[in-house]
């Protein structure tokens, strides 16, 4: 083992990790903000749009995120050149970073996955709590965020946190279209120094502590939240 | 296996045959092609951009030559072993190589190049200031563009060489540097027509000396008949003229 290159590299490994965590926090809120609707209207209906969202999951569960980014990212960029009036309109200058395709690429698997996830949610909450919120006059949106919601995330927070760890270990995809997160940077080190096994064990290591980290975070948020027992 | 024998008995009888002959020097190169540089034509004939010079270089040292194909991995053996007499098979001069045998004068270096569109005016490296720039990750490309451009612009790294060409066809970088030879084939292709080669990059502490022709320690004769070979037709203008009808930029890399 051989780990003279670190303080090298650090810099660069601090650099990545800020990339990281940025589009992986980004995707889950974008993801889950979106997840919420998705999973709902398959419950309540109109029934065509419950028929919409549950072709979205399939569609999006059903294909390789490293596809879905590409044809995001180098599909797009590859029909930009037969549209000139692109390159002078004011959307150009977030078209030509690499960042915003990662965070909405991601974010839309994210929910497509929880999405399905909140469906199941949704439908588990028993109907006499929604019953009785209505009883007491609850508005349908006043219903969803003091009732409805909070119930159904009680019931998958663990799943939450499931989908949440593999979305952190999905980031290195970003690296083949120009996002250097840890393991880009990992990427360079290996190349450059010809090591293979020290700078991986690093990622590892690095992804590992994340992945500690959002299981202590998730945890947190489940003794927020009481539970049957202690209600 | 049967193909690397009739090879090698290939090599041996060619070696054999010019042992005899003995006043000419055997010219070692891949058995394998290498194009636009070397390749075995239909009628077994070697062929190419490296088989002229080599042919020009022995008409100016007013020497008979032969080609010796010979599998890469045992060339340098097969030189020591006065198999061969010099190698003349685009083998780059390295610190490494240099232990074992002698190198003459590089004969060529492919240089880097920087493409960008071509309504961009760029003049010198100083034009790319706030421009995106596309490399490939731990390239000498991506050394170089850290060496001398990672001040005022913005430097996208990517995995694969035809992920920037991609991207500068899209329009999301400005300019691309890397290899000339390995970027003439998207230059010609309807994607690369939107663009052209703005500069010629060279700096031998990033990109490596060249390539130069390998021969024997003891044989300083042939190499100082191989290095006044190479000035006189970089001289005369055989060089250029046998470069244009391969290349459309500067082979040699480099003014010296």
């Amino acid at each position: 083992m051989v780990w003279d290159w670190l303080p090298e590299y650090l810099p660069k490994f601090v650099d990545g990790l800020w990339v990281t965590l940025q589009l992986f926090s980004l995707s889950i809120f974008f993801g889950f903000l979106l997840a919420i609707p998705i999973g709902l209207v398959q419950v309540t209906g109109p029934k065509w749009l419950g028929h919409i969202a549950r072709g979205y999951c399939t569609l999006f569960r059903g294909t390789p995120l490293l596809i879905q980014l590409w044809l995001l990212y180098y599909g797009l960029g590859s029909v930009f050149p037969y549209y000139p009036g692109l390159r002078e309109s004011f959307i150009w200058p977030i078209l030509v970073e690499a960042f915003p395709y990662a965070v909405v690429a991601f974010s839309l698997s994210v929910a497509a996955y929880e999405g399905h996830v909140m469906k199941g949610a949704f439908q588990s909450v028993p109907k006499g709590e929604l019953q009785a919120g209505r009883a007491f006059g609850m508005s349908n949106f006043t219903l969803l965020r003091r009732v409805w919601l909070p119930r159904a995330l009680q019931n998958v927070l663990p799943t939450l946190a499931g989908e949440a760890v593999l979305t952190l270990k999905s980031v290195p995809l970003a690296s083949t279209i120009t996002i250097f997160g840890v393991y880009g940077v990992g990427s360079i080190v290996r190349q450059e120094t010809y090591r293979v096994y020290e700078p991986l064990l690093f990622v590892g290591f690095i992804y590992i502590c994340l992945t500690g980290l959002i299981v202590v975070l998730f945890r947190w948020l489940e003794n927020r939240v009481p539970s049957e027992s202690q209600l | 296996m049967k193909i690397i024998k009739s090879i090698l008995a290939a090599t041996v009888v060619a070696a054999g045959m010019s042992t005899a002959a003995n006043a000419e020097v055997r010219l070692g190169l891949d058995s394998s092609n290498y194009e636009p540089f070397y390749s075995r034509s239909a009628d077994g004939n070697w062929t190419g951009w490296e088989i002229e010079i080599g042919d020009a270089l022995c008409a100016a040292m007013q020497e008979d030559c032969v080609w010796v194909p010979i599998a890469w991995d045992g060339i340098i053996p097969a030189l020591t072993a006065k198999k061969i007499d010099a190698i003349l098979g685009s083998m780059s001069i390295t610190e490494e190589r240099k232990k074992t045998i002698n190198f003459s004068d590089k004969y060529y270096n492919t240089p880097a190049a920087l493409i960008a569109p071509k309504g961009l005016s760029i003049e010198s490296i100083d034009d790319l200031k706030g421009k995106k720039i596309g490399v490939q990750v731990s390239s000498t490309h991506s050394n170089y563009v850290e060496k001398y451009l990672s001040d005022g612009t913005d430097v996208k790294i990517y995995q694969d060489f035809n992920d920037h060409n991609q991207d500068l066809f899209a329009g999301r970088v400005d300019a691309v540097v890397a290899d000339s030879l390995a970027l003439a084939p998207f230059l010609e292709s309807a994607e690369g027509s939107c663009c052209e080669i703005k500069l010629q990059l060279n700096d031998e502490e990033v990109f490596g000396i060249g390539v130069g022709a390998g021969i024997r320690k003891e044989d300083t004769d042939l190499l100082a008949k191989f290095n006044a070979a190479i000035a006189q037709i970089r001289a005369d203008g055989t060089y250029d003229e046998i470069s244009k009808k391969y290349f459309n930029f500067d082979i040699y890399g480099g003014s010296n």
